[in-house]
Protein backbone atom coordinates (compact mmCIF):
# COMPACT_ATOMS: atom_id res chain seq x y z
CA UNK A 1 0.00 0.00 0.00
CA UNK A 2 0.97 3.49 -0.13
CA UNK A 3 1.74 5.81 2.66
CA UNK A 4 -0.78 8.71 2.15
CA UNK A 5 1.52 12.20 2.10
CA UNK A 6 -1.29 14.41 2.75
CA UNK A 7 -1.05 17.91 3.82
CA UNK A 8 -0.74 17.00 7.73
CA UNK A 9 2.97 16.06 6.91
CA UNK A 10 4.78 19.47 7.54
CA UNK A 11 2.66 19.68 11.01
CA UNK A 12 3.60 16.60 12.14
CA UNK A 13 7.59 17.74 11.42
CA UNK A 14 7.70 20.46 13.25
CA UNK A 15 5.89 18.95 16.34
CA UNK A 16 8.64 15.96 15.90
CA UNK A 17 11.52 18.36 16.26
CA UNK A 18 10.31 19.47 19.91
CA UNK A 19 9.78 15.66 21.26
CA UNK A 20 12.33 13.49 22.61
CA UNK A 21 14.69 10.76 20.63
CA UNK A 22 12.67 8.24 22.48
CA UNK A 23 9.06 9.90 21.26
CA UNK A 24 10.54 10.76 17.79
CA UNK A 25 10.91 7.09 17.62
CA UNK A 26 7.52 6.27 18.72
CA UNK A 27 5.74 8.28 16.43
CA UNK A 28 8.34 7.35 13.01
CA UNK A 29 6.80 6.04 10.06
CA UNK A 30 10.26 4.86 9.26
CA UNK A 31 11.09 2.79 12.52
CA UNK A 32 6.96 1.62 13.46
CA UNK A 33 6.98 -0.85 10.68
CA UNK A 34 9.90 -2.82 11.86
CA UNK A 35 8.58 -2.79 15.67
CA UNK A 36 5.97 -4.48 14.70
CA UNK A 37 7.62 -7.20 12.86
CA UNK A 38 10.27 -7.85 14.84
CA UNK A 39 8.93 -10.54 17.52
CA UNK A 40 8.71 -12.52 13.79
CA UNK A 41 11.91 -11.61 12.01
CA UNK A 42 13.05 -12.92 16.29
CA UNK A 43 11.73 -15.86 16.56
CA UNK A 44 11.92 -16.30 12.10
CA UNK A 45 16.13 -16.45 13.36
CA UNK A 46 15.80 -17.94 16.58
CA UNK A 47 13.30 -20.84 16.28
CA UNK A 48 13.14 -21.32 12.68
CA UNK A 49 16.28 -20.37 10.75
CA UNK A 50 18.89 -21.61 13.31
CA UNK A 51 17.18 -24.78 13.64
CA UNK A 52 16.62 -25.31 10.38
CA UNK A 53 20.54 -24.62 9.39
CA UNK A 54 21.43 -26.90 12.95
CA UNK A 55 19.55 -29.78 11.37
CA UNK A 56 21.39 -29.60 7.98
CA UNK A 57 24.63 -29.18 9.99
CA UNK A 58 24.08 -31.60 13.00
CA UNK A 59 23.11 -34.66 10.01
CA UNK A 60 26.32 -34.73 9.36
CA UNK A 61 27.96 -35.28 13.13
CA UNK A 62 27.75 -37.59 15.42
CA UNK A 63 26.29 -35.88 18.71
CA UNK A 64 26.99 -37.25 21.89
CA UNK A 65 26.89 -35.38 24.94
CA UNK A 66 29.48 -32.68 25.77
CA UNK A 67 30.93 -33.55 22.00
CA UNK A 68 30.26 -33.77 18.39
CA UNK A 69 32.76 -35.31 15.57
CA UNK A 70 32.48 -34.50 11.93
CA UNK A 71 31.18 -37.72 10.20
CA UNK A 72 30.64 -36.35 6.67
CA UNK A 73 27.33 -38.87 5.13
CA UNK A 74 28.08 -41.31 7.26
CA UNK A 75 24.08 -40.58 8.81
CA UNK A 76 22.83 -40.55 4.98
CA UNK A 77 24.65 -44.02 4.15
CA UNK A 78 22.99 -45.47 7.86
CA UNK A 79 19.38 -44.22 6.26
CA UNK A 80 20.43 -47.47 4.23
CA UNK A 81 18.47 -49.76 6.49
CA UNK A 82 15.67 -51.70 6.40
CA UNK A 83 13.96 -49.99 9.16
CA UNK A 84 14.20 -46.12 7.44
CA UNK A 85 12.11 -47.85 4.25
CA UNK A 86 9.81 -49.21 6.65
CA UNK A 87 9.34 -45.98 7.91
CA UNK A 88 9.35 -44.02 4.27
CA UNK A 89 6.61 -46.30 2.78
CA UNK A 90 4.33 -46.25 5.55
CA UNK A 91 4.72 -42.74 5.60
CA UNK A 92 4.38 -42.53 1.94
CA UNK A 93 1.05 -44.99 2.34
CA UNK A 94 -0.33 -43.28 5.04
CA UNK A 95 -0.27 -39.83 2.84
CA UNK A 96 -1.95 -41.10 -0.13
CA UNK A 97 -4.26 -42.90 1.68
CA UNK A 98 -5.87 -40.05 3.39
CA UNK A 99 -5.35 -37.83 -0.12
CA UNK A 100 -7.55 -40.83 -1.30
CA UNK A 101 -10.13 -40.25 1.12
CA UNK A 102 -10.36 -36.69 2.53
CA UNK A 103 -9.95 -34.71 -0.75
CA UNK A 104 -12.79 -36.33 -3.59
CA UNK A 105 -15.32 -37.52 -0.41
CA UNK A 106 -15.50 -34.23 1.42
CA UNK A 107 -15.67 -32.52 -2.10
CA UNK A 108 -18.58 -34.44 -3.29
CA UNK A 109 -20.08 -34.14 0.55
CA UNK A 110 -19.48 -29.82 -0.16
CA UNK A 111 -21.64 -30.25 -3.10
CA UNK A 112 -24.53 -32.29 -2.02
CA UNK A 113 -24.49 -30.00 1.39
CA UNK A 114 -24.51 -26.53 -0.72
CA UNK A 115 -27.18 -28.25 -3.48
CA UNK A 116 -31.47 -27.12 -2.93
CA UNK A 117 -31.58 -30.84 -1.75
CA UNK A 118 -30.33 -31.13 1.67
CA UNK A 119 -32.24 -29.65 4.63
CA UNK A 120 -30.76 -29.41 8.09
CA UNK A 121 -27.66 -27.91 6.92
CA UNK A 122 -26.27 -26.56 9.76
CA UNK A 123 -27.02 -29.40 11.92
CA UNK A 124 -25.00 -31.74 9.42
CA UNK A 125 -21.84 -29.47 9.39
CA UNK A 126 -21.85 -29.08 13.15
CA UNK A 127 -22.00 -32.85 13.32
CA UNK A 128 -19.27 -32.93 11.09
CA UNK A 129 -16.86 -30.81 12.59
CA UNK A 130 -16.99 -32.06 15.73
CA UNK A 131 -14.23 -35.05 15.39
CA UNK A 132 -11.44 -32.52 15.59
CA UNK A 133 -12.42 -31.03 18.43
CA UNK A 134 -11.07 -34.11 20.29
CA UNK A 135 -7.41 -34.25 20.03
CA UNK A 136 -6.03 -37.36 18.52
CA UNK A 137 -4.78 -38.85 21.70
CA UNK A 138 -8.23 -38.98 22.85
CA UNK A 139 -9.84 -40.48 19.57
CA UNK A 140 -7.14 -42.62 19.23
CA UNK A 141 -7.94 -44.54 22.59
CA UNK A 142 -12.22 -44.74 21.41
CA UNK A 143 -10.51 -46.33 18.26
CA UNK A 144 -8.20 -48.80 20.55
CA UNK A 145 -11.56 -49.46 22.10
CA UNK A 146 -13.68 -50.32 19.15
CA UNK A 147 -10.73 -51.88 17.58
CA UNK A 148 -9.88 -54.07 20.32
CA UNK A 149 -8.52 -57.67 19.81
CA UNK A 150 -11.07 -59.77 21.41
CA UNK A 151 -13.87 -61.07 19.83
CA UNK A 152 -16.35 -59.66 22.01
CA UNK A 153 -14.66 -56.10 20.93
CA UNK A 154 -17.18 -53.85 19.19
CA UNK A 155 -15.74 -53.87 15.38
CA UNK A 156 -14.97 -57.90 15.76
CA UNK A 157 -17.87 -59.10 17.49
CA UNK A 158 -19.80 -56.65 14.09
CA UNK A 159 -17.33 -59.15 11.59
CA UNK A 160 -18.41 -61.87 13.37
CA UNK A 161 -21.78 -61.13 13.08
CA UNK A 162 -21.68 -60.59 9.35
CA UNK A 163 -20.01 -64.08 8.97
CA UNK A 164 -16.43 -62.95 8.89
CA UNK A 165 -13.17 -63.37 10.93
CA UNK A 166 -12.20 -61.52 13.74
CA UNK A 167 -8.96 -59.70 13.53
CA UNK A 168 -6.36 -58.69 15.81
CA UNK A 169 -6.25 -54.94 14.17
CA UNK A 170 -3.57 -53.32 15.51
CA UNK A 171 -0.91 -56.20 14.95
CA UNK A 172 -1.08 -56.52 11.27
CA UNK A 173 0.27 -54.04 8.68
CA UNK A 174 -2.90 -53.57 6.42
CA UNK A 175 -5.01 -53.58 9.49
CA UNK A 176 -2.82 -51.06 11.37
CA UNK A 177 -2.70 -48.57 8.45
CA UNK A 178 -6.30 -49.12 7.90
CA UNK A 179 -7.17 -47.86 11.85
CA UNK A 180 -5.04 -45.12 11.28
CA UNK A 181 -6.37 -43.56 8.31
CA UNK A 182 -9.71 -44.12 9.56
CA UNK A 183 -8.95 -42.16 12.72
CA UNK A 184 -7.48 -39.31 10.17
CA UNK A 185 -10.13 -39.26 8.15
CA UNK A 186 -12.72 -39.21 10.81
CA UNK A 187 -11.09 -36.72 12.47
CA UNK A 188 -10.54 -33.77 8.85
CA UNK A 189 -13.42 -34.96 6.71
CA UNK A 190 -15.55 -32.48 7.94
CA UNK A 191 -13.20 -29.56 8.49
CA UNK A 192 -12.09 -29.95 4.62
CA UNK A 193 -15.81 -30.25 3.76
CA UNK A 194 -16.00 -26.72 5.22
CA UNK A 195 -12.64 -25.89 2.91
CA UNK A 196 -14.38 -27.02 0.01
CA UNK A 197 -18.18 -25.24 0.90
CA UNK A 198 -16.14 -21.90 1.62
CA UNK A 199 -14.89 -22.51 -2.11
CA UNK A 200 -18.35 -22.86 -3.40
CA UNK A 201 -19.53 -19.74 -1.78
CA UNK A 202 -17.14 -17.76 -4.24
CA UNK A 203 -18.73 -19.79 -7.16
CA UNK A 204 -21.36 -17.19 -9.39
CA UNK A 205 -24.98 -18.30 -9.67
CA UNK A 206 -24.86 -16.52 -13.06
CA UNK A 207 -22.22 -19.44 -14.50
CA UNK A 208 -25.18 -22.21 -13.15
CA UNK A 209 -27.78 -19.67 -14.67
CA UNK A 210 -25.90 -19.68 -17.96
CA UNK A 211 -25.54 -23.29 -17.87
CA UNK A 212 -29.27 -23.94 -17.25
CA UNK A 213 -30.32 -21.91 -19.94
CA UNK A 214 -28.17 -23.98 -22.14
CA UNK A 215 -29.36 -27.45 -21.34
CA UNK A 216 -26.55 -28.83 -19.17
CA UNK A 217 -27.14 -31.24 -17.14
CA UNK A 218 -26.32 -31.66 -13.37
CA UNK A 219 -22.66 -34.06 -14.24
CA UNK A 220 -21.91 -31.42 -17.04
CA UNK A 221 -22.38 -28.09 -14.23
CA UNK A 222 -20.22 -30.02 -12.11
CA UNK A 223 -17.52 -31.46 -14.05
CA UNK A 224 -17.57 -28.07 -16.23
CA UNK A 225 -18.51 -25.59 -13.49
CA UNK A 226 -18.04 -26.35 -10.17
CA UNK A 227 -14.83 -28.86 -10.39
CA UNK A 228 -12.68 -26.10 -12.28
CA UNK A 229 -14.10 -23.35 -10.39
CA UNK A 230 -13.13 -25.37 -6.56
CA UNK A 231 -9.38 -25.39 -8.30
CA UNK A 232 -7.54 -22.89 -6.31
CA UNK A 233 -9.48 -24.58 -3.08
CA UNK A 234 -8.25 -28.08 -3.75
CA UNK A 235 -5.02 -27.44 -4.32
CA UNK A 236 -4.92 -25.41 -0.98
CA UNK A 237 -6.62 -28.79 0.66
CA UNK A 238 -4.05 -31.22 -1.29
CA UNK A 239 -0.77 -28.78 -0.29
CA UNK A 240 -1.78 -28.89 3.90
CA UNK A 241 -3.04 -32.34 3.44
CA UNK A 242 0.32 -33.59 1.84
CA UNK A 243 2.41 -31.95 4.65
CA UNK A 244 0.00 -33.03 7.46
CA UNK A 245 0.31 -36.48 6.04
CA UNK A 246 4.42 -36.62 5.70
CA UNK A 247 4.41 -34.81 9.58
CA UNK A 248 1.99 -37.87 10.63
CA UNK A 249 3.33 -38.93 14.05
CA UNK A 250 0.20 -38.80 16.83
CA UNK A 251 -2.13 -41.28 15.17
CA UNK A 252 0.82 -43.68 15.24
CA UNK A 253 1.83 -42.50 19.22
CA UNK A 254 -1.32 -43.29 20.13
CA UNK A 255 -1.52 -46.96 19.13
CA UNK A 256 1.79 -47.74 19.40
CA UNK A 257 3.84 -45.03 21.44
CA UNK A 258 7.67 -45.65 20.38
CA UNK A 259 7.25 -49.66 19.19
CA UNK A 260 4.98 -51.20 16.95
CA UNK A 261 4.83 -54.92 16.00
CA UNK A 262 7.21 -55.52 12.77
CA UNK A 263 7.22 -51.31 13.17
CA UNK A 264 3.79 -51.07 11.22
CA UNK A 265 3.23 -47.81 12.76
CA UNK A 266 6.91 -46.56 11.96
CA UNK A 267 6.30 -42.72 10.24
CA UNK A 268 9.59 -40.80 9.74
CA UNK A 269 8.39 -38.49 12.35
CA UNK A 270 7.83 -41.32 14.61
CA UNK A 271 11.44 -42.66 12.96
CA UNK A 272 13.32 -39.22 14.35
CA UNK A 273 11.72 -39.28 17.74
CA UNK A 274 12.98 -42.66 18.11
CA UNK A 275 16.21 -42.42 17.08
CA UNK A 276 16.98 -38.86 18.61
CA UNK A 277 15.33 -39.01 21.53
CA UNK A 278 14.76 -42.06 22.65
CA UNK A 279 18.33 -43.66 21.52
CA UNK A 280 19.97 -39.98 21.52
CA UNK A 281 21.36 -40.31 18.28
CA UNK A 282 20.73 -37.60 16.84
CA UNK A 283 22.48 -37.41 14.00
CA UNK A 284 20.62 -39.58 12.26
CA UNK A 285 17.94 -38.24 13.53
CA UNK A 286 18.73 -34.75 11.95
CA UNK A 287 19.33 -36.94 8.59
CA UNK A 288 16.29 -38.43 7.87
CA UNK A 289 14.76 -34.69 8.90
CA UNK A 290 16.57 -33.51 6.23
CA UNK A 291 15.52 -36.14 3.85
CA UNK A 292 12.08 -35.51 5.36
CA UNK A 293 12.15 -31.74 4.38
CA UNK A 294 13.33 -32.42 1.14
CA UNK A 295 10.33 -34.49 0.16
CA UNK A 296 7.68 -32.17 1.52
CA UNK A 297 9.27 -29.57 -0.43
CA UNK A 298 9.36 -31.66 -3.60
CA UNK A 299 6.36 -33.39 -3.32
CA UNK A 300 4.64 -29.50 -2.98
CA UNK A 301 6.26 -27.49 -5.33
CA UNK A 302 5.50 -30.54 -7.91
CA UNK A 303 1.45 -30.38 -6.37
CA UNK A 304 1.52 -26.62 -6.73
CA UNK A 305 2.94 -26.86 -10.53
CA UNK A 306 0.91 -29.55 -11.22
CA UNK A 307 -2.25 -27.76 -10.53
CA UNK A 308 -0.78 -24.32 -12.34
CA UNK A 309 -1.12 -21.89 -9.03
CA UNK A 310 2.89 -20.70 -9.78
CA UNK A 311 1.16 -19.11 -12.68
CA UNK A 312 -1.89 -17.36 -10.88
CA UNK A 313 -0.08 -14.17 -8.68
CA UNK A 314 -1.31 -14.32 -5.46
CA UNK B 1 -44.27 -36.04 -13.18
CA UNK B 2 -41.84 -38.63 -13.23
CA UNK B 3 -38.67 -35.82 -13.14
CA UNK B 4 -40.36 -34.46 -9.68
CA UNK B 5 -40.45 -37.99 -8.41
CA UNK B 6 -36.82 -38.38 -9.30
CA UNK B 7 -35.78 -35.04 -7.45
CA UNK B 8 -38.11 -36.48 -4.20
CA UNK B 9 -35.74 -39.73 -4.08
CA UNK B 10 -33.10 -38.21 -4.85
CA UNK B 11 -33.38 -35.45 -2.06
CA UNK B 12 -34.51 -37.96 0.14
CA UNK B 13 -31.51 -40.30 -0.23
CA UNK B 14 -29.04 -37.30 -0.27
CA UNK B 15 -30.72 -36.59 3.10
CA UNK B 16 -30.83 -39.95 4.64
CA UNK B 17 -27.07 -40.37 3.29
CA UNK B 18 -25.93 -37.17 5.84
CA UNK B 19 -28.18 -38.34 8.64
CA UNK B 20 -26.26 -41.88 8.26
CA UNK B 21 -22.53 -40.29 7.86
CA UNK B 22 -23.64 -37.99 11.34
CA UNK B 23 -24.52 -41.13 13.03
CA UNK B 24 -21.07 -42.87 12.05
CA UNK B 25 -19.10 -39.68 13.13
CA UNK B 26 -21.07 -39.29 16.41
CA UNK B 27 -20.58 -43.14 16.95
CA UNK B 28 -16.92 -42.70 18.35
CA UNK B 29 -17.78 -39.97 20.52
CA UNK B 30 -20.78 -42.52 21.98
CA UNK B 31 -18.13 -45.39 22.58
CA UNK B 32 -16.37 -42.76 24.53
CA UNK B 33 -19.22 -42.01 26.83
CA UNK B 34 -20.38 -45.87 27.07
CA UNK B 35 -16.79 -46.83 27.87
CA UNK B 36 -16.49 -44.43 30.37
CA UNK B 37 -19.31 -45.96 31.99
CA UNK B 38 -18.49 -49.19 32.34
CA UNK B 39 -15.53 -50.60 34.98
CA UNK B 40 -12.72 -50.75 33.68
CA UNK B 41 -11.81 -54.45 34.35
CA UNK B 42 -14.77 -55.38 31.91
CA UNK B 43 -13.42 -53.00 29.35
CA UNK B 44 -9.71 -54.98 29.56
CA UNK B 45 -11.90 -58.22 29.25
CA UNK B 46 -14.17 -58.35 26.51
CA UNK B 47 -13.18 -54.49 25.11
CA UNK B 48 -16.20 -52.29 24.25
CA UNK B 49 -19.22 -53.92 23.78
CA UNK B 50 -22.50 -52.08 22.86
CA UNK B 51 -24.08 -54.05 25.89
CA UNK B 52 -26.08 -51.48 27.85
CA UNK B 53 -26.18 -53.81 30.97
CA UNK B 54 -27.24 -51.25 33.73
CA UNK B 55 -26.37 -53.60 36.72
CA UNK B 56 -22.70 -53.42 35.68
CA UNK B 57 -22.77 -49.49 34.53
CA UNK B 58 -21.94 -46.70 37.00
CA UNK B 59 -20.51 -43.54 37.57
CA UNK B 60 -17.86 -44.72 39.55
CA UNK B 61 -15.00 -44.04 37.10
CA UNK B 62 -15.95 -40.51 37.48
CA UNK B 63 -16.30 -40.61 40.99
CA UNK B 64 -12.69 -42.02 41.42
CA UNK B 65 -11.68 -38.73 39.54
CA UNK B 66 -13.13 -36.53 41.86
CA UNK B 67 -11.34 -38.67 44.81
CA UNK B 68 -8.12 -36.51 45.67
CA UNK B 69 -5.30 -37.74 44.82
CA UNK B 70 -5.52 -38.26 41.46
CA UNK B 71 -3.26 -36.27 38.76
CA UNK B 72 -6.28 -35.24 36.66
CA UNK B 73 -7.06 -32.19 38.11
CA UNK B 74 -3.48 -30.93 37.90
CA UNK B 75 -2.85 -31.90 34.33
CA UNK B 76 -6.42 -30.22 33.42
CA UNK B 77 -4.83 -27.11 35.67
CA UNK B 78 -1.80 -27.10 33.75
CA UNK B 79 -3.54 -27.68 30.00
CA UNK B 80 -6.30 -24.32 31.08
CA UNK B 81 -2.94 -22.52 32.19
CA UNK B 82 -1.04 -23.00 28.91
CA UNK B 83 -4.27 -22.62 26.50
CA UNK B 84 -4.88 -18.97 28.18
CA UNK B 85 -0.90 -17.67 28.36
CA UNK B 86 0.25 -18.83 25.36
CA UNK B 87 -3.30 -17.97 23.04
CA UNK B 88 -2.80 -14.95 24.64
CA UNK B 89 0.52 -14.22 24.24
CA UNK B 90 0.15 -16.05 20.36
CA UNK B 91 -2.51 -13.87 19.82
CA UNK B 92 -0.83 -10.45 20.61
CA UNK B 93 2.34 -11.30 18.92
CA UNK B 94 0.74 -12.61 15.46
CA UNK B 95 -1.52 -9.56 15.47
CA UNK B 96 0.69 -7.08 15.69
CA UNK B 97 3.32 -8.79 12.79
CA UNK B 98 0.38 -9.15 10.90
CA UNK B 99 -0.66 -5.84 10.89
CA UNK B 100 2.55 -4.11 10.52
CA UNK B 101 2.99 -5.88 7.23
CA UNK B 102 -0.70 -4.89 6.07
CA UNK B 103 -0.63 -1.30 6.87
CA UNK B 104 3.20 -0.07 5.85
CA UNK B 105 5.42 -0.62 3.27
CA UNK B 106 8.93 -0.71 4.38
CA UNK B 107 11.64 -2.61 2.95
CA UNK B 108 12.00 -6.15 2.64
CA UNK B 109 8.00 -6.52 3.37
CA UNK B 110 7.75 -8.75 0.96
CA UNK B 111 10.60 -11.45 1.61
CA UNK B 112 9.02 -11.05 5.66
CA UNK B 113 5.70 -12.19 3.77
CA UNK B 114 7.06 -14.88 1.89
CA UNK B 115 8.67 -16.41 4.83
CA UNK B 116 5.68 -16.64 7.13
CA UNK B 117 3.92 -18.50 4.19
CA UNK B 118 7.59 -20.54 3.78
CA UNK B 119 7.76 -21.31 7.81
CA UNK B 120 3.83 -22.82 6.97
CA UNK B 121 4.74 -25.20 4.73
CA UNK B 122 7.83 -26.61 6.95
CA UNK B 123 6.96 -29.05 9.53
CA UNK B 124 7.90 -28.47 12.93
CA UNK B 125 8.59 -31.77 13.19
CA UNK B 126 11.72 -31.80 10.95
CA UNK B 127 13.95 -29.74 13.25
CA UNK B 128 12.64 -30.90 17.01
CA UNK B 129 15.68 -32.37 17.91
CA UNK B 130 18.22 -29.14 17.66
CA UNK B 131 14.92 -26.67 19.25
CA UNK B 132 14.74 -29.43 22.34
CA UNK B 133 18.36 -29.05 22.06
CA UNK B 134 18.36 -25.55 22.41
CA UNK B 135 15.68 -25.40 25.10
CA UNK B 136 18.28 -27.56 27.24
CA UNK B 137 20.85 -25.30 26.50
CA UNK B 138 18.83 -22.41 27.60
CA UNK B 139 17.46 -24.19 30.68
CA UNK B 140 13.58 -24.32 29.76
CA UNK B 141 13.04 -27.91 29.78
CA UNK B 142 10.37 -28.98 31.63
CA UNK B 143 8.58 -25.38 31.63
CA UNK B 144 5.92 -23.68 29.80
CA UNK B 145 8.37 -21.11 29.01
CA UNK B 146 9.63 -24.14 26.69
CA UNK B 147 6.44 -25.01 25.28
CA UNK B 148 5.49 -21.83 24.15
CA UNK B 149 8.56 -19.66 23.62
CA UNK B 150 9.38 -21.32 20.28
CA UNK B 151 6.03 -20.72 19.11
CA UNK B 152 5.13 -17.28 20.07
CA UNK B 153 4.43 -16.13 16.50
CA UNK B 154 2.05 -18.39 14.62
CA UNK B 155 2.90 -17.81 11.07
CA UNK B 156 -1.06 -19.20 10.49
CA UNK B 157 -2.50 -15.90 12.58
CA UNK B 158 0.10 -13.46 11.13
CA UNK B 159 -1.47 -14.46 7.53
CA UNK B 160 -4.95 -14.32 8.77
CA UNK B 161 -4.33 -10.87 10.20
CA UNK B 162 -2.47 -9.87 7.59
CA UNK B 163 -5.59 -10.37 5.31
CA UNK B 164 -7.87 -8.37 7.90
CA UNK B 165 -5.78 -6.46 8.50
CA UNK B 166 -5.36 -5.21 4.47
CA UNK B 167 -9.25 -3.99 5.25
CA UNK B 168 -8.79 -1.83 8.01
CA UNK B 169 -9.96 1.73 7.01
CA UNK B 170 -6.77 3.87 6.51
CA UNK B 171 -8.46 7.40 6.47
CA UNK B 172 -8.53 6.37 10.72
CA UNK B 173 -4.58 6.05 10.43
CA UNK B 174 -4.21 9.43 8.77
CA UNK B 175 -6.93 10.79 11.90
CA UNK B 176 -5.21 9.51 14.63
CA UNK B 177 -1.83 10.50 13.50
CA UNK B 178 -2.89 13.96 12.96
CA UNK B 179 -4.75 14.04 16.62
CA UNK B 180 -0.96 12.88 17.87
CA UNK B 181 -1.55 9.34 18.32
CA UNK B 182 1.73 7.01 18.19
CA UNK B 183 1.91 4.40 15.59
CA UNK B 184 1.91 1.60 18.58
CA UNK B 185 -0.89 3.94 20.16
CA UNK B 186 -2.98 3.59 16.80
CA UNK B 187 -2.42 -0.08 16.62
CA UNK B 188 -3.23 -0.86 20.16
CA UNK B 189 -6.45 1.57 20.69
CA UNK B 190 -7.56 1.99 17.23
CA UNK B 191 -6.81 -0.71 15.26
CA UNK B 192 -7.00 -3.70 17.37
CA UNK B 193 -10.70 -2.97 18.78
CA UNK B 194 -11.28 -2.95 14.61
CA UNK B 195 -9.93 -6.25 14.33
CA UNK B 196 -12.14 -8.22 17.11
CA UNK B 197 -14.19 -10.75 14.59
CA UNK B 198 -10.00 -12.05 13.62
CA UNK B 199 -9.10 -12.35 17.27
CA UNK B 200 -12.07 -14.19 17.33
CA UNK B 201 -11.19 -16.74 15.18
CA UNK B 202 -7.78 -17.13 15.94
CA UNK B 203 -8.38 -17.54 19.43
CA UNK B 204 -10.32 -20.17 18.88
CA UNK B 205 -7.77 -21.55 16.28
CA UNK B 206 -4.81 -21.15 19.07
CA UNK B 207 -6.74 -22.44 22.23
CA UNK B 208 -8.04 -25.46 19.86
CA UNK B 209 -4.38 -25.97 18.95
CA UNK B 210 -2.70 -25.09 22.33
CA UNK B 211 -5.36 -27.71 24.08
CA UNK B 212 -4.76 -30.63 21.97
CA UNK B 213 -0.61 -29.84 21.32
CA UNK B 214 1.02 -32.93 21.45
CA UNK B 215 4.53 -33.80 20.01
CA UNK B 216 6.36 -30.51 21.34
CA UNK B 217 5.27 -30.51 24.74
CA UNK B 218 5.41 -34.45 24.98
CA UNK B 219 8.83 -33.84 23.75
CA UNK B 220 9.69 -30.71 26.68
CA UNK B 221 7.95 -31.71 29.39
CA UNK B 222 9.67 -34.75 31.68
CA UNK B 223 7.99 -34.47 35.27
CA UNK B 224 4.36 -35.62 35.82
CA UNK B 225 3.15 -32.93 37.53
CA UNK B 226 3.99 -30.44 34.80
CA UNK B 227 2.10 -33.00 31.89
CA UNK B 228 -1.08 -31.35 29.66
CA UNK B 229 -3.78 -33.47 29.38
CA UNK B 230 -2.93 -35.41 25.99
CA UNK B 231 0.27 -36.14 27.26
CA UNK B 232 -1.44 -37.14 30.39
CA UNK B 233 -2.91 -39.34 28.59
CA UNK B 234 -0.22 -40.89 26.29
CA UNK B 235 1.62 -41.70 29.59
CA UNK B 236 -1.33 -44.08 30.63
CA UNK B 237 -1.46 -45.83 27.66
CA UNK B 238 0.87 -49.28 27.32
CA UNK B 239 0.75 -51.73 24.34
CA UNK B 240 -0.68 -53.81 27.48
CA UNK B 241 -3.71 -52.89 28.48
CA UNK B 242 -4.31 -49.57 30.37
CA UNK B 243 -5.60 -47.57 33.11
CA UNK B 244 -8.61 -47.14 31.77
CA UNK B 245 -10.87 -46.15 34.20
CA UNK B 246 -9.06 -42.35 35.05
CA UNK B 247 -8.34 -42.53 30.79
CA UNK B 248 -11.95 -42.83 29.38
CA UNK B 249 -14.15 -40.63 32.14
CA UNK B 250 -10.92 -38.03 31.64
CA UNK B 251 -11.23 -38.19 28.20
CA UNK B 252 -15.12 -37.59 28.43
CA UNK B 253 -14.22 -34.46 30.87
CA UNK B 254 -11.42 -33.02 28.88
CA UNK B 255 -13.78 -33.16 25.39
CA UNK B 256 -17.10 -31.85 26.68
CA UNK B 257 -16.17 -28.59 27.61
CA UNK B 258 -14.51 -28.04 24.23
CA UNK B 259 -17.66 -29.16 22.22
CA UNK B 260 -20.02 -27.25 24.87
CA UNK B 261 -18.01 -24.41 23.53
CA UNK B 262 -17.88 -25.05 20.14
CA UNK B 263 -22.05 -24.93 19.69
CA UNK B 264 -21.53 -21.42 21.58
CA UNK B 265 -18.93 -19.82 19.01
CA UNK B 266 -19.63 -22.29 15.62
CA UNK B 267 -19.10 -19.49 13.50
CA UNK B 268 -15.60 -18.30 15.12
CA UNK B 269 -14.61 -22.03 15.52
CA UNK B 270 -15.82 -22.28 11.19
CA UNK B 271 -13.74 -18.89 10.23
CA UNK B 272 -11.11 -19.43 11.93
CA UNK B 273 -10.01 -23.37 10.96
CA UNK B 274 -10.69 -22.55 7.40
CA UNK B 275 -9.03 -19.03 7.31
CA UNK B 276 -5.47 -20.32 6.20
CA UNK B 277 -5.97 -20.74 2.73
CA UNK B 278 -8.97 -18.82 1.69
CA UNK B 279 -9.68 -14.95 1.29
CA UNK B 280 -9.75 -13.61 4.84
Amino acid sequence: MKVVHSNTQPVMLSEEKKRSWLSGLLYSRKVAPYVFVAPFIISFLVFFAYPLVQTFVMSFQEVLPGETTFVGLENYRKLNNQTFYTALLNTVQYTFWTLVVLIPIPLVLAVLLNSRMTRFKNIFKSALFIPVLTSTIIAGIVFRLIFGDMSSAFMNSFLIKLGLKPELWLSSEGTGMFVMVLLASWRWLGVNMLYFLAGLQNISNDLYEAADIDGASTFQKFFHITLPSLKPVTVYVLTISIVGGFRMFEESYVFWQNYSPGDIGLTLVGYIYQQGLAYNNMGLGAAIGIVLLMIILIVSVISLKLSGSFKEEH
Amino acid sequence: MNKKQNTAISKVSVNMLFILLCLVTLFPLFCLVLASLKPSTELLRFGLNMKLDVHVMSFKNYAYLFQGGSIYFEWFKNSLLLLVISTALTLFFSSMVGYGLAVYSFKGKNVLFLLVLFIMMVPLEIMMLPLFKMTVALKIVDSYTGVILPFIVAPVAVFFFRQYALGLPKALLESARVDGCTEFGIFLRIMMPLMKPAFGAMAILQAMGSWNNFLWPLIVLRSKEMFTLPIGFASLLSPYGNNYDLLISGAVLAVIPIIIIFLFFQKYFISGLTSGGIKG
